[in-house]
């Protein structure tokens, strides 16, 4: 289903949809008409050049940012009009692995995974400390429980703020460029982490990335964001095979023509 | 060329206007958790390191610059009162300008510096890393996890620094008045007595719970709102002190106002010869 009409009808029953969703920061028009739905339990991929709105439409989905124009739903509810407060008990059951990890700098690894749950629940210290610990184990990361974040590698950080994403065992866990900075033995581990935590968890994942081969590794569905709007819609498959190209091009990593131009200008 | 001024200063309005308004959203959302929860003991330990650093760490910068300022009004006041003759009564004006004015303001001044500037950057800090967002997400309001403890340490703890600062440059004030340029000690006390009351003290004290407020709000609002990268970070923490700084001068002057108002409405004129 390559090349979907934008307003293409919603299916009614989508655990997350995004209808019709426009967003502007200034006079940068960064969502123009943007309707997606994901369905429980599957690996979406979004990818798209650098500033073509990934990140701005991941954080829509969790009420970190609010569209100007157009609805957000989360499993039957829509969420872009709720107050923050009202908003919370939602956000629970989500997981959001940052970009750069955004683990607490004044935290050790082991308050930083057991936040959520310290927050959230009312289990006694040796529960959350068993939940923790299994939680590290399962990111491979047993003995770091100590350290403090600013001690660990770019990788060893994301694989302790997934760690803290899953914390509350999640139905939703949203990945924001999770391999972006790491080597690509380390981006693998994380690819594999992410895949490895979907058929455990059974959890809804939603990646937005621009590192091809990982798109290509965890997708069931993969989405281009072009200028804004969709510009490409299907199978990790159908992707590598698209004619279009604007995505032909992305996909393989090659310039524009135009830009190869100014550079050479 | 008129109409590009008139625009740009109505743009500016609209701007310091929309600011404004953001901040009392803040500082409204700030009340409003302050009303929720707050002898909870998950608000409470996120309370008491905050007051370590805000309270304990300022004693010692505080209790100088509070000790010397009276050293130094008793420097200055002395030659003026000996050339009338009056240097006996130098304790009621230099203590009266102690705890009515320089203590609390420059307790104020001094935690602006030391603890506007510090909240500001660590918690610019957190929001350029998304430290911030990474709150939210996982459901902690980060006005009730990170604003609140901070506001409430400079609300309390102001006063209290407050109190040692006017200790101090009371001290200050009689080491040198009376110890170095050798002006008799009873009379010193006498018209200390005289000059300052109770209200008089507790005005300062009261003075600087808001001066607490108001270097506590401004710091975390300039941290949450800076802009992007080390310089937006840099940027919000000058911004920061200098609002403080600005706040403090305008409170002081209303409170300064309003308490002669009540001051003399109460007591009538409390002279100090």
């Amino acid at each position: 289903m390559l090349f979907q009409s934008l307003n293409h009808s919603i299916p009614s029953m989508s655990f997350i949809e995004l209808k019709h969703l426009y967003k502007s920061f200034g006079p940068l028009k960064v969502l123009r008409d943007l309707s997606l739905s994901i369905e429980k339990g599957s690996s979406l991929v979004v990818i798209g050049a650098s500033g073509s709105g990934k990140s701005v439409l991941l954080k829509h989905i969790v009420g970190l940012l609010r569209p100007d124009k157009g609805e957000v739903w989360f499993d039957g509810a829509r969420i872009d009009q709720l107050p923050e407060r009202q908003l919370m008990p939602t956000r629970q059951r989500f997981g959001f692995l940052f970009q750069m990890g955004a683990l607490f700098d004044s935290l050790t690894v082991d308050e930083n995974v057991a936040f959520p749950l310290v927050e959230h629940t009312k289990k006694p210290p040796e529960e959350i400390a068993r939940i923790v610990a299994e939680k590290l184990k399962m990111v491979g990361l047993p003995e770091v429980g100590k350290t403090m974040p600013a001690e660990l590698s770019g990788g060893q950080r994301k694989r302790v703020a997934l760690a803290r994403a899953i914390a509350l065992e999640p139905q939703v866990i949203m990945y924001d460029e999770p391999t972006t900075g790491l080597d690509p033995v380390r981006a693998d581990v994380i690819n594999e982490l992410i895949i490895k935590l979907k058929h455990e968890l059974n959890v809804t994942s939603f990646v937005v990335t621009h590192d091809m081969q990982s798109a290509f590794k965890i997708a069931d569905r993969i989405v281009m964001i072009h200028e804004g709007r969709i510009r490409a819609d299907g199978t990790p498959d159908e992707i590598r095979n698209s004619k279009d190209e604007i995505v032909r091009k992305f996909v393989l990593g090659e310039a524009d023509e135009e830009e190869l131009r100014a550079l050479n200008a | 060329m008129p109409v590009r001024t008139i625009e740009r200063i109505g743009s500016w309005t609209i701007q310091g206007l929309a600011s404004f308004g953001e901040f009392c959203t803040f500082a409204g959302r700030t009340f409003l958790w302050l009303t929720v929860g707050i002898f909870q003991w998950k608000n409470l330990r996120l309370l008491l390191p905050q007051m370590y650093e805000v309270g304990v760490r300022s004693v010692p910068v505080v209790a100088v610059t509070g000790a010397f300022i009276g050293m130094v009004l008793a420097v200055e006041t002395h030659t003026q009162f000996k050339t009338l003759g009056q240097e006996f009564r130098l304790g009621s004006i230099i203590n009266l300008s102690v705890v009515k004015q320089i203590g609390p303001v420059l307790a104020g001044v001094m935690l602006a510096g030391r603890i506007g500037g510090a909240l500001t950057a660590e918690l610019g800090t957190m929001n350029v890393t998304e430290q911030i967002d990474a709150l939210r997400v996982m459901g902690a309001d980060p006005i009730r996890y990170l604003v609140v403890p901070r506001f409430l340490a400079c609300v309390l703890l102001l006063p209290i620094l407050t109190i040692y600062s006017d200790l101090l440059g009371v001290l200050g004030g009689w080491f040198v008045a009376v110890k170095t340029l050798g002006v008799p000690s009873e009379p010193y006390w006498q018209y200390s007595a005289q000059g300052v009351d109770t209200w008089q003290v507790m005005e300062g004290i009261i003075k600087a719970v808001f001066f607490g407020g108001a270097i506590g709000l401004i710091g975390c609002y300039k941290g949450f709102t800076c802009g992007a990268g080390a310089s937006g970070v840099g940027r919000a923490c000058t911004e920061s002190f200098v609002t403080s700084f600005i706040a403090i001068i305008v409170l002081n002057f209303f409170f300064a106002h309003l308490a002669q108002e009540w001051y003399t409405g109460l007591y009538g004129i409390r002279g100090i010869f």
